[in-house]
């Protein structure tokens, strides 16, 4: 597949086309291509398209790419692989095909990484959200020694068990990129496949933003404010919650404006958690309100259309 | 006799399951092979990263045929008795029942012959019972199955089974069964990259060919021996040698089902990092071996990767690609190293004001101001410098908090000496930062260095008071804060370095609100333990710890060491059992009598000269041993009380302890009871086994 793309759209050459590749892959196994969640989020696992569409019976594939802000990992665009806000490409299969490892293997070929040449291995790694109450089975999976994605079968999500199960692909982009590029620092990176006057680094687009934003999340970020958009996000979202249910409680109609609301106190906390004003004790009960908020939307979702129960 | 060949192929099987998960699927199955009657001639059982697979042979072709005799009613009995026993035992008529006598007349007996199911039949029934309650450590469900109530659970998704049972001259069969939508059959596959393709297998050895032609070596010690042989030749091809690393091989073992050694290096300005985090980065995150030059004995900038693959390319590509990581994973650490260096030790203490401990037990700051006070106080016992001794403990663990020791955990300790040395501690004070944690364990070597003595024994009391003073001790296989570890270490410091150091003042002097008797006793069972590896008889540490005063774990063990030896004598042997006999007769007689018999015996009512002359012994002995113990030369103590032994001896052959007259007989018991006190002043005999 790869030789019929021009070279500036060649996974090994360009970020971009990197991205492109793997959405058209997964289309090609019968994914719907989504578009990124407009919300700040911490991984692509809470895009409601993974954390409430896991849960139910009904079908459901999907890929997407997601950016991902770590406030705690800025490192003012000084370290060669961390950042504060990077893309993870995701892929959800409920229930989980028989072939999944194949298939992610077939996703591997299409950005270019053969397995005739390079040694991949599916090493093992559980993987656990404590503020989502999730947690799956599965590995991270190495190229040469260097972990490029992360493969979980969901078993339980929001306190629920899963059933079906879903498997979920979870491709680091930068890194997978930096690794077909032969690439050592993210932002020498080439984001769109051109080369001289016309080529941009991924340094041109994000090197002021992960600057920007360490400083904003370290040293600047207005604690008062965050705290009280924490609860006002904890209230709103129990609020809406229960405004959803129908009068017997036997079905839920507005799950997803709550869960937004999960979300945003999951992204709030970890940036105060980032300031460093969340004390080691404290830390632990506010990862206690989130899944809380997590588990009432998993069990209102339950009772949605798209949850299979109404 | 036909053969049985078990696998179950699976997607990725985490490695440190592989080994227990082969065992487990041995002894499941080959126990119920038993318990069915099929008793087989040997087992097998193997596991690589994708299956799981065991060979039993030698199983009988049936069950062997089971005779049953079931009694019945009387002769003559009701009609419906008799046809409730006909339906029950499977008979037609009376006719086919036999009829045998006893006691109460003559009875009808069904002979009922259960013929022996074939063994194929028992197997299917078997492999699936033992699948479906399979105990791995974790398990999951996955796919459209895992919808469904009582979906499989398997450590990973489950592809394939193979199960053939058959005689080796002839063409085997499959079992045929079920578990989960997995159907058994005769087809596996080969090596995920390598040899794809689906394989048949007719057998064992077949199977064992046919999956090392696929690039599968089933066999997980034999993979382990291509890595280290393999890796041990790369090196020595270069001139190195390969830093062996038993744990490291059997996890690679259990990564690959092709294992190919390759070679690659690393920046030589690396090499700068102490040696153990090099190691520790490039193990535990890569899982690579590190290599040495033998010239030196110091790391070389090389390390070996184990691949999964043998690449078209001879590999060339994977090594850059691991050189790539290991770089960039040596940028890291090197960067940590770096600035840890760049703080004191002591300006990393204040955090700790911040870190709870245990939330019964305060902050590790103030633990740390417990460690530093008991070091002090401690330190002139082990025959430490105080100044040393406190600043060692202040410091001990501020490694915590730097960010090699975040990284990589076991280095804890082994980077507080490093920092101390580079800020220019004293090296006693250095060297107790990392050897405060020993003895980790029963083989760990015990620290002598009397700075590190003080802060290691300072750390673990204050550690086992504490928990005892919260009454958080470990119970059962429960042990969360390694509480019997750090005993059985304050018992080796102690006795490896002859410290004498009662502990019970020592326990209230740490914490007042700690029981020090049952933390006294909680040492006593380490020790009984720690002695019994050592071949020593723990029941001597109960008879010795029974004796009041006994919390000076030196003298306790020279004690018992002493009493060990007096007991292989012919003397110490029946000293045991006279003292053992006149314990026995007085406790009966002062059950009897409901009254204890105390209290010095009056002379004036001595009857016979063997009882004067044991009197007069036991004063003796009792003296003489007094005055040995008060020596702490229990040798001595030991042959005072020898002396006693023909005494006894005599008094139990002449004289009957249970006299008409009331008061000789009370007299006696007195004496019985005063060969017990007697033998108290060195140990407690009755808790003495034996005798």
């Amino acid at each position: 597949m790869t030789d019929d793309l021009p070279a500036h759209m060649r996974p090994e050459r360009s970020f971009q086309g990197l991205i492109l590749a793997l959405q058209r892959f997964w289309a090609d196994q019968g994914c719907v291509i989504l578009q990124p969640y407009d919300m700040e989020v911490g991984a692509g696992t809470f895009h409601p398209a993974t954390t409430l569409r896991a849960l139910g019976p009904k079908r459901w594939n999907a890929a997407y790419v997601q950016p991902s802000r770590r406030p705690k990992d800025g490192r003012y665009g000084e370290n060669p692989n961390r950042l504060q806000h990077y893309y993870q490409f995701q892929a959800i299969l409920k229930p989980s095909p028989p072939d999944i490892q194949e298939l992610y293997l077939k996703s591997l070929k299409a950005i270019g990484v053969d397995s005739a040449l390079h040694d991949i291995r599916f090493v093992e790694d559980d993987w656990e959200s404590p503020t989502l109450g999730a947690w799956g089975l599965g590995w991270e999976c190495w190229c040469d020694g260097m972990e490029v994605s992360q493969f979980t079968y969901f078993q339980q999500v929001a306190g629920f068990e899963c059933s079906p199960v879903a498997g979920e692909l979870t491709y680091g982009l930068e890194r997978l990129a930096m690794y077909v590029q032969g690439v050592d620092r993210v932002y020498d990176l080439n984001f769109n496949g051109r080369e001289g006057a016309d080529k941009v680094s991924h340094g041109d687009v994000f090197l002021q933003a992960e600057q920007e934003y360490s400083r904003h999340n370290f040293e600047h970020s207005d604690s008062d404010m965050l705290f009280k958009q924490f609860a006002m996000a904890e209230g709103a979202c129990k609020k809406y919650l229960e405004a959803g249910y129908t009068a017997d409680k036997s079905k839920h109609l507005m799950v997803l404006p709550a869960y937004d609301q999960c979300i945003k106190a999951s992204h709030v906390f970890n940036l105060l958690d980032a300031r460093g004003v969340i004390s080691v004790t404290e830390r632990q009960s506010y990862i206690l309100r989130v899944r809380e908020l997590a588990k009432a939307c998993g069990e209102a979702w339950l009772k949605t259309e798209a949850g299979g129960g109404a | 006799m036909p053969d049985l060949l078990l696998e179950f192929f699976s997607e990725e099987i985490p490695a440190r399951m592989q080994a227990r998960a082969a065992e487990d699927l041995k002894k499941l199955v080959t126990d119920k092979l038993v318990a069915a009657g099929l008793v087989y001639e040997g087992a097998k059982a193997f596991a690589t990263p994708r299956r799981l697979t065991l060979a039993v042979a030698g199983i009988p072709v049936r069950q062997p045929d089971i005779k049953e005799e079931k009694k019945g009613p009387r002769v003559g009995a009701p009609e419906q008795a008799l046809a409730g026993f006909l339906k029950g035992a499977g008979l037609t008529s009376i006719d086919q029942a036999k009829v045998q006598p006893d006691k109460k007349g003559d009875f009808y007996v069904a002979v009922i012959e259960k013929a022996g199911k074939p063994a194929i039949e028992v197997i299917a029934q078997i492999v699936p019972e033992v699948a479906k309650a399979f105990p791995w450590p974790k398990a999951m469900r996955w796919g459209e199955a895992s919808a469904k109530p009582g979906a499989l659970n398997w450590v990973r998704p489950l592809h394939s089974i193979v199960a053939m049972f058959g005689p080796e001259t002839e063409e085997p069969e499959v079992v045929p069964f079920t578990v989960g939508d997995v159907v058994s059959g005769d087809t596996t596959t080969g090596h995920r990259f390598l040899s794809p393709g689906p394989i048949k297998v007719k057998r064992f050895d077949d199977y064992m060919a046919k999956l090392d032609a696929a690039k599968v070596v089933v066999d997980p010690a034999r993979r382990a021996q291509m890595i280290l042989t393999d890796a041990t030749t790369l090196a020595f091809a270069q001139g190195y040698e390969l830093v062996e690393d038993e744990g490291l091989l059997a996890e690679v073992a259990g990564l690959v089902e092709w294992p190919v050694v390759l070679m690659g290096s690393f920046d030589p300005a690396f090499l700068a990092i102490p040696e153990e985090v090099i190691r520790a980065t490039i193990r535990n995150n890569q899982k690579c071996f590190v290599v040495r030059d033998p010239k030196t004995a110091k790391l070389t900038n090389k390390f070996i990767l184990i691949s999964n693959i043998e690449a078209s390319d001879g590999g060339g590509a994977i090594i850059a690609g691991n050189e790539r990581v290991i770089r960039a994973r040596l940028s890291d650490a090197k960067f940590f190293y770096e600035t840890d260096l760049k703080t004191k030790l002591e300006d990393r203490l204040p955090k700790f004001s911040q870190i709870v401990f245990h939330e019964k037990l305060g902050t590790q700051a103030e633990r740390i101001a417990r460690i530093v006070a008991l070091a002090g106080h401690l330190a002139p016992i082990v025959g430490a410098d105080v100044v040393k001794a406190e600043r060692a403990a202040q410091l001990c663990k501020a490694d915590l908090l730097t960010e090699v020791v975040g990284e990589f955990p076991e280095l804890q300790g082994l980077m507080g000496k490093y920092y101390a040395q580079a800020q220019g501690e004293d090296e006693a004070v250095a060297h107790a930062c990392e050897d405060h944690y020993s003895p980790k364990g029963p083989d760990d070597m015990v620290p002598a260095d009397p700075v590190s003595v003080a802060v290691a024994l300072a750390d673990k009391i204050d550690i086992l008071t504490g928990f005892w003073a919260i009454d958080e001790k470990p119970t059962g296989s429960k042990d969360p804060f390694a509480l019997r570890r750090a005993a059985l270490g304050v018992i080796r410091l102690v006795i490896d370095n002859n410290i004498r150091l009662p502990l019970l003042p020592l326990f209230i002097w740490a914490r007042g609100d700690a029981n020090g008797k049952d933390l006294l006793s909680f040492f006593a069972d380490r020790l009984k333990v720690q002695l019994r590896e050592q071949g020593a008889r723990h029941d001597l540490v109960d008879a010795v710890f029974a004796l009041p005063g006994q919390d000076d774990l030196v003298l306790v063990v020279r004690r018992i060491e002493a009493l060990g030896k007096f007991l292989d004598t012919d003397d110490g042997k029946n000293l045991l059992a006279g003292t053992k006999r006149g314990a026995n007769i007085l406790r009966i007689e002062e059950k009897k009598d409901g009254a204890s018999y105390t209290g010095a015996p009056d002379a004036a009512l001595f009857a016979q000269p063997e009882e004067k002359e044991l009197a007069r012994a036991i004063g003796v002995a009792k003296t003489e041993a007094d005055q040995a113990v008060a020596k702490e030369d229990f040798a001595s103590a030991m042959t005072a009380m020898s002396k006693l032994r023909p005494h006894v001896d005599a008094f139990f052959d002449q004289v009957t302890v249970n006299a008409d007259d009331p008061a000789v007989r009370a007299n006696r018991l007195r004496l019985l009871n005063e060969i017990r006190e007697a033998t108290r002043t060195v140990a407690d005999f009755s808790k003495i086994e034996g005798g």
